[in-house]
């Protein structure tokens, strides 16, 4: 088979060099690669040939524009359905969208995701250094708690939480194993809907980080430590200004995930009937039957949310590859303002 | 190297090593490894690959913790405190202090890749010697200069290469005023033509009157800038002399076999 082929080939190019076009005729099958074992009886000199005054031709893509075209189908009719089909009642999510009830649920769904974020994290972080520290009593107590937290379903952490007044009665702060109490109070009280919401989530948040952090800690380079050590440099500030703002390029594209995750996680809160953003537009539709159109409004609430913060994602994912790419690429706004620049100064150029 | 011994300023930095043992698991890299590095002395040390050499570095600025001897810089044990007819060992607070008095120059330079090179330079003399910022940037510009990468200042060590970064990881060293330099195969990661660069810079700071310990597969390099040349080979001193001993007129075999391996391909560029 592949003598075959080689049979084919050498066919092929025999009449090449008897074409009559000696230049052209070698760069065309210099190319091919095996074009050179039909011309070795021919050893003159190669004459350079001047390029320089041929016009290019882009070379044409016929399939991609048709894969173009078909995507674009795709889309418009996608796009015309939504805008046509009356069921999706735009009336009614134009109505509910902004309505006080519903703005009111978005600021809580902010609040629990921005309150259990910043916590989660920062439990993350303590865990993720527990977990890495040399004292075996601190690793499993680390280990044990992101096991336990990632086993268990966050709808029942959620209830357990909530219902925290059943197992224990009161609260309360003092030395263990003796009557000393600095503190007491029923548990019920202490334990709100808006605090077990924030307890749930940051709990089951927290055991998520502290693996995305430890992960991203040691992906940083051993030597890293070592030259910082042998510098002299004390642990704490080894951990916050040399490991960590390496190892947040690897952390960052994760612990975003698990940021829009969670907006649309604290949507769980409503079996505490916790008045965010989504049980909010439940309660409406269970009132006015308007089903769909209310969903609608929560999602593209989300859907806002999410970009925003793929935004801050972006900038600050920028922010920490400083140094671990040779040339940051320009920004979106520095890319149209550079765009503008360009084309404005164009006609000036032309006036000097 | 006849500036290296006239040093005047050399008083500081005198490296006393005395029956060193370290084992990783069951295999025994350094077995009694004594040498003495005289205050601005270079001491070179050389021998085949996994005879211990980065090891014994690793030792004196205590990254690696000693199973059986010790080692003395000025006189002061390096790790531990005694007290009594005790050793104690040191906190990290303290041993961290020490390391300041022994700058350390690594094969893979280790710059903080986030950091400028100043940055890089000045970072240390502010969080472990508690100089002001703007001196400790002041002296990282100096120190810059001298390795001759002043103008590459604000630049990220992935913009640089290989023999600058290696150059900055020098000025950073530098930056803390050691009384000792070590050198963990400083070349061994550089293209070709980017080792004179830093062999240069070396070879300048063998007549400050710091004292410097070179671990190097560069013969040439060593019989040129060593006032000591140490061979290893399997955890153990084979033999230490003057260059022109050690090269000229090995009396160990072993010693003899290595040379003859490593010396014949550099004298026939």
């Amino acid at each position: 088979m592949s003598s075959a082929t080689r049979v084919a080939q050498s066919q092929r190019e025999q009449p090449v060099p008897a074409a009559e076009a000696p230049p052209t005729g070698t760069a065309g099958s210099g190319a091919g690669g095996s074009g050179t074992q039909a011309l070795p009886a021919a050893p003159q000199p190669r004459q350079a040939r001047d390029y320089s005054s041929y016009r290019v031709v882009a070379a044409k893509h016929p399939w991609r524009w048709v894969g173009t075209a078909v995507v674009a189908l795709g889309v418009l009719a996608v796009a015309w359905s939504l805008a046509t089909n009356p069921r999706w009642e735009w009336g009614v999510v134009a109505q509910w969208f902004t309505a006080q009830s519903v703005v009111n649920g978005l600021v809580e769904t902010l609040k629990l995701t921005a309150i259990s974020g910043v916590l989660g994290f920062a439990l993350g972080f303590i865990l993720a250094l527990m977990r890495l520290s040399a004292s075996p009593l601190l690793v499993s107590v680390s280990w044990t708690f992101s096991w336990i937290f990632r086993s268990t379903p966050l709808l029942v952490q959620m209830l357990l939480w909530y219902n925290l007044g059943y197992l224990y009665e009161k609260i309360s702060l003092g030395i263990p194993f003796t009557d000393v109490r600095f503190f007491e109070v029923q548990t019920t009280t202490l334990i709100s809907q808006f605090a077990a919401a924030v307890l749930g989530l940051t709990l089951n948040q927290a055991a998520y980080s502290a693996e995305i952090i430890r992960g991203g800690i040691l992906s940083v380079d051993q030597g890293q430590l070592e030259a910082a050590a042998a510098l002299g440099i004390p642990a704490w500030r080894r951990s916050t200004r040399i490991v960590l703002p390496q190892a947040m390029r690897a952390i960052l594209p994760t612990a975003f995930n698990e940021i829009i995750g969670l907006v649309k996680g604290t949507s769980i809160v409503y079996v505490l009937a916790y008045s965010e953003l989504f049980y909010t537009v439940q309660v409406i539709y269970n009132r006015t039957q308007q089903v769909l159109p209310l969903l609608l409004v929560a999602t593209l609430w989300y859907i806002v949310i999410t970009s925003v913060l793929s935004v801050f994602q972006y900038y600050i994912e920028r922010h920490y590859s400083k140094g671990a790419v040779r040339n940051l690429p320009l920004t979106p706004l520095q890319k149209a303002r550079k765009f503008f620049a360009t084309h404005a100064a164009v006609p000036n150029r032309r006036n000097l | 190297m006849t500036a290296t011994l006239t040093a005047p300023t050399a008083t500081r930095g005198l490296v006393e090593i005395t029956g060193v043992r370290k084992s990783f698991g069951p295999t025994e890299v350094l077995k009694g490894v004594s040498l003495t590095v005289e205050p601005g002395g270079v001491a070179v040390i050389v021998g085949p690959s996994g005879s211990g050499k980065s090891t014994l570095l690793r030792t004196i600025n205590h990254l690696e913790k000693v199973d059986g001897g010790h080692i003395t810089i000025d006189g002061k044990l390096v790790g531990y405190a005694v007290r009594g007819d005790r050793l104690h060992e040191l906190r990290e607070k303290e041993i961290l202090k020490q390391r300041t008095e022994i700058g350390m120059v690594f094969q893979n330079f280790n710059l903080f890749p986030h950091l400028t090179a100043l940055e890089n330079v000045a970072e240390a003399p502010v969080v472990a010697q508690g100089r002001s910022k703007a001196e400790a940037r002041r002296r990282g510009l100096e120190l810059l200069d001298r390795v001759g990468l002043k103008d590459r200042a604000g630049a990220y060590p992935r913009q640089l290469s290989g023999g600058q970064q290696q150059r900055v990881a020098i000025a950073r060293a530098l930056a803390l005023d050691p009384k000792i330099l070590l050198f963990d195969e400083p070349t061994s990661a550089l293209d070709p033509e980017l080792v004179n660069e830093v062999l240069d810079v070396i070879r300048e700071l063998a007549t400050s009157g710091t004292t410097l310990i070179i671990v190097t597969h560069e013969m040439g390099f060593a019989r040129d800038v060593a006032d000591t040349v140490v061979f290893m080979d399997q955890g153990q001193v084979v033999e230490q002399g003057t260059p022109q001993d050690i090269f000229g007129n090995p009396r160990e075999p072993r010693t003899r076999s290595f040379l003859s391996k490593v010396l014949e391909p550099a004298f026939n560029i």
